[in-house]
């Protein structure tokens, strides 16, 4: 595709189905009331001039460009801010409106720099265009006083600010306002004095509170505001829409590409999770598919001890097929496994877990959501009979009250934190439960209507009180419930909540939260039209992960927010493809569909198109197999795209688990840490190397399309395809798209998916088959899809996990907008300027006892093992709680967290681990120990024998 | 007790603890763990006997090994 900037409609569409027909330049158009003048003549394809308008933001009618003359009226109205009404007759191109414009335009450019043919933005520029577009041939008037020669600012390592080239249309401020909701700029001075300012004068765009979405820049019409790389490479000559490989939001992007080279990526204005928005890591954070440290060519090692030995593919194929082969006949089949990622498309998990099921001939296979979302799995297919979240994310525009419960969007879920924060801007209430004062409760415009900071590990307790405060007090959505639930299963829950055991009052002790202000908050959630739940991590990594989503679950259903827009349950996915993971078939006991392996019909299904006979038997789930290698019978594992050394609980135990199998292949970008352990290295491609497909947290299946060549020679599903083929399984898939095809032959919810329809419609959202031919937004809308609502008793179960005098605080871990995950990616971006370290939270009561102050090194220490860091002291926590992200393999958190887990589903208790700090001077005998292990492992033969 | 039978043993009572307000909180234990453990973990909390159980995990863990020895 050629490159094509994304269409601009000027201002935002009408959602009005009442029509209004007008004429513009002696046509006839048709737009939906509300619509103004400048977007119907847009749509009718007349581009009337225009400067501070721009279709992602309200209209501002400022630059005075888009003047039209309208019959009947006085003046010439600008077209952006006046509505269209019926039977209007309108010309945008009359002498008079041309003399106006080129008027306006001769003030612009009076006062802007005449080095178009030098600028960054040279051919991508709406100033440029509009001045061409306007005739404006000189200007006429004498500078006695310009902006010129302002100073620029460099300060963020993705984007320049240079004032001189502004044009003061405010489009950087109303996006930064409208659509991130940060506010972080303003227009400084008045008159000629006005300028942008990125927060108070002082502050460049770094030391201001900017999180550097890039809605700015892309607004910004000249190139005052401009991605380095654009200034670096140029503009871009083609574009093609993919997806984003970070979050579960499942932004697309328009990549901006010369030749095989990224220039930038542009959020995609007809993206139906994101909506045209962005956040640092998918608009700025994609340079680690370049970086230095990828490794493109297959290695491997007879001994961990060893250096890695660099291969060709077809060798590195036939040894490692070889050696499974061997330890399968030495050890027993059940002796491997695979685990899949939630980084990769849907169709390279399917080959994963295909290879396992059909090639290992067990199903020990498992992936990395089952430290993450496995208990939404449980959770919500016991409750609504679906391992999904219920809604689209243009939901939250129809919402009255919002709870967040264990998650922190604008870090975690970014994009649409913006769109969550417009809609309470807009007036809905908003309900945070979580332990640490996240940017939710107080941000800019936006303040919790309540907020209950509960004691890590007692979300079921308090989900329960605020049960029983809607049912005890007769707010409960009895209509809804014998509508839609099993009565008396809703009767035998309702008896359960209303004890008073479960009252609010007598569970503060418990929850810590202050009754009041829990009952407050529960009537709050009852009594609005629409209350939506949106929850993440801090749910489900609990010792009741799967209870807690049953609770919310539970009272969804109570309040009667179910099967709508504006309500329901929505689990807000960590990785970008974590929904499809799971739908893929990932979990050890489940194939495809979520359909149990001891489920004879669905087994035969797989039998008949696979050609060979399925294991009945549940496999091995993570923890499952570190606990088998350790006791000596698990010995082989594929690890896909993931990092499970960095990013599972109990690191001590995890490469125990690693260091007693025989044969640990990482198919990765990097050498990351668990291939310290491992015996085969092959190389992964990226997501701008691939074809494929992810699915969002709103169920919504999105087109992965190659950008580039893979440096490594190959698609991650080719490897996975040409292993198979090396154990000697039949599998000639030629693309991606045959993938696919047999996903949707054997799995009911993706029937009637393709690359094909994909293509046409941008994206579906499963189920997809006869009964929802073009997807499904909202979940159990005229019925649950199992039935009735299976309202469950969730009784608060204390956590094993326990504070005491040697362990008095507890650890929470969660993740920072800047990151991701393990950091492989974005520790290898300049996303590290702003999270170099992991730093650890403690309240100042806590840091304040033990003479910590901001910046000290402290220990950190668990009954699992010991870390240092740095100390960040600040009330966002509260006292005895400390909190830390798992970012940097140099802290190596997960080497305080433990092993318990959820009862369900083995879900890692991430949230909760008792700990004590201590002053620190120096890492502690681990991390050393650990940085000598990690340097010796990651030496590569070749490079060895250049150096000497 | 191995490490990793002091794993299922916890993991076992856990889920005894969830279930006690199933309709049959012995069956549904013993479900939950026919449905999600691989057979050498089965086989592992089968041949444990009681040591450390609680009442209805124990009496779960019974049921699977009656149940196994039926078939």
């Amino acid at each position: 595709m050629t490159f094509q900037p994304q269409s601009d409609f000027g201002t935002p569409a009408s959602t009005s189905e009442a029509q209004v027909s007008l004429t513009i330049d002696g046509r006839t158009v048709t737009v939906p009331e509300g619509t103004s003048v400048m977007r119907a003549a847009a749509e009718q394809g007349t581009a009337i001039p225009k400067l501070c308008a721009t279709d992602s933001l309200e209209s501002f009618g400022s630059c005075r460009l888009c003047l039209v003359e309208i019959d009947g009226r006085r003046g010439t109205p600008a077209s952006c801010t006046t509505p269209v009404e019926p039977g209007m007759v309108v010309h945008t191109q009359t002498p008079r409106l041309a003399k106006l414009r080129k008027g306006v335009m001769e003030l612009y450019i009076s006062d802007h720099p005449l080095d178009c043919l030098t600028c960054g933005a040279n051919g991508d520029c709406e100033l440029q265009d509009q001045a061409g577009a306007v005739g404006l041939r000189d200007v006429r008037y004498a500078v006695e006083a310009d902006h010129l020669n302002q100073p620029k600012d460099h300060s963020n390592p993705y984007f320049d600010f240079d004032p001189s080239k502004c044009i003061a249309c405010s489009r950087c401020i109303r996006a930064c306002d409208e659509v991130q909701g940060t506010l972080a700029l303003t227009m400084e001075g008045r008159g000629w004095d006005s300028k942008i300012s990125a927060g108070l004068g002082s502050d460049d765009f770094m030391g201001s509170e900017c999180v550097s979405c890039g809605a700015c820049v892309q607004a910004c019409p000249t190139a005052t505001l401009i991605e380095k790389k654009v200034v670096e490479i140029g503009t871009p000559e083609r574009s093609v829409v993919t997806t984003c490989a970070y979050c579960g939001v499942g932004c697309t992007f328009r990549a901006e590409m010369r030749g095989e080279q990224v220039v930038r990526m542009v959020p995609n204005k007809d993206g139906k999770a994101n909506r045209g928005h962005s956040c640092v890591k998918g608009r700025f954070a994609w340079g680690y598919a370049q970086h230095q440290e990828r490794i493109l060519k297959p290695m491997i090692r007879g001994d961990i001890n060893e250096p890695w030995r660099e291969v060709e593919w077809e060798e590195a194929f036939a040894y490692t097929a070889a050696e499974l082969k061997r330890i399968s006949e030495s050890y027993g089949k059940h002796a491997l496994g695979g685990i899949t990622s939630s980084r990769c498309t849907n169709e390279e998990t399917y080959l994963v877990q295909k290879l396992v099921r059909a090639g290992f001939g067990n199903n020990n296979v498992d992936t990395c959501a089952r430290v993450c979302h496995s208990p939404t799995g449980y959770g919500l297919k016991t409750t609504f009979g679906t391992s999904a979240g219920t809604q689209d994310f243009d939901s939250v525009e129809e919402c009255d009250v919002i709870l967040i419960i264990g998650a922190n969007p604008t870090d975690g879920h970014p994009v649409f934190a913006s769109r969550m924060k417009k809609r309470l801007r807009e007036g809905a209430k908003l309900i945070v439960v979580d332990p640490r004062r996240i940017d939710m409760v107080r941000t800019a415009h936006i303040e919790a209507d309540h907020h209950l900071p509960l004691r890590p590990g007692t979300n079921v307790a308090v989900l329960t009180a605020m049960a029983h405060v809607i049912v005890t007090e007769g707010l409960a959505d009895e209509a809804f419930i014998r509508e839609r639930c099993d009565w008396d299963e809703y009767q035998h829950w309702a008896e359960f909540v209303s004890d008073a055991r479960n009252a609010p009052e007598t569970l503060e002790p418990v929850t810590m939260v202050p009754a009041g202000e829990l009952r407050a908050a529960a009537r709050l959630f009852a009594t609005q039209p629409n209350g939506a739940i949106y929850y993440g991590l801090g749910v489900t990594e609990h010792s009741q992960g799967s209870s807690t989503v049953m609770a919310i679950a539970n009272l969804a259903m109570v309040t009667g927010n179910i099967g709508r827009r504006g309500v329901g349950v929505n689990p807000l996915r960590g990785q970008n493809n974590v929904q499809g993971a799971c739908d893929m078939g990932s979990f050890p006991h489940e194939l495809p569909g979520y359909r149990h392996i001891s489920d004879g019909e669905t087994r035969k299904l797989f039998e008949a198109d696979w050609g060979l006979a399925l294991d009945p038997e549940p496999g091995l789930r993570i923890p499952n197999m570190l606990d088998a290698a350790v006791d000596g019978v698990f010995k082989a594992l594929y690890v896909q795209g993931e990092d499970i050394l960095q990013s599972d609980p109990n690191t001590k135990h995890v490469s125990a688990g690693l260091a007693a199998m025989e044969c640990v292949i990482v198919h990765d970008l990097f050498l990351n840490e668990t291939a310290n352990y491992a015996h085969i290295f092959l190389p992964g491609s990226t997501f701008l190397e691939k074809n494929g497909t992810f699915t969002n947290a709103e169920r919504r299946i999105q087109p992965v399309r190659k950008v580039m060549t893979p440096m490594n020679g190959l698609e991650d599903w080719e490897v996975t395809q040409k292993l198979a083929q090396a154990m000697g399984l039949d599998w000639r898939y030629d693309h991606p798209s045959e993938i696919m095809d047999e996903i949707a032959r054997l799995t009911p919810s993706f029937a009637g998916v393709s690359f094909d329809r994909l293509d046409e419609e941008g994206s579906l959202q499963w189920p997809v088959n006869e009964a929802n031919p073009d997807g499904s937004p909202i979940m159990h809308v005229d019925g649950f899809v199992r039935g009735k609502g299976k309202f469950v008793v969730t009784d608060y179960v204390p956590t094993d996990e326990k504070t005491g005098p040697r362990f008095p605080l507890l650890l929470t871990t969660g993740r920072i907008l800047s990151q991701y995950n393990v950091g492989a990616q974005t520790r290898r971006t300049e996303n590290v300027v702003w999270h170099p370290e992991d730093l650890l939270e403690v309240h100042p009561a806590d840091a304040e006892d033990r003479g910590i102050k901001t910046g000290d090194w402290v220990k950190l220490s668990s009954r699992s093992g010991e870390t240092t860091l740095r100390v960040t002291v600040t009330d966002r926590v509260a006292p005895g709680v400390v909190y830390t992200t798992f970012h940097h393999p140099a802290t190596q958190a997960n080497v305080v967290t433990t092993d318990f887990s959820d009862w369900a589903t083995n879900c890692p208790e991430y949230k909760v681990t008792a700990v004590q700090i201590s002053a620190s001077n120096g890492p502690t005998d681990w991390q050393e120990d650990y940085q000598e292990l990690s340097e010796a492992s990651r030496r590569i033969a070749a490079t060895i024998e250049a150096a000497e | 007790m191995s490490d990793t039978l002091a794993t299922l043993v916890r993991m076992a009572n856990q889920i005894a603890a969830n279930l006690q307000h199933e309709a049959d909180p012995v069956a549904a234990t013993a479900e939950h763990i026919e449905l999600f453990w691989d057979p050498r973990m089965r086989k592992m909390i089968r041949h444990h006997g009681t040591e450390g159980l609680s009442d209805t995990a124990a009496a779960a863990v019974q049921q699977l090994a009656a149940s196994q020895s039926a078939q």
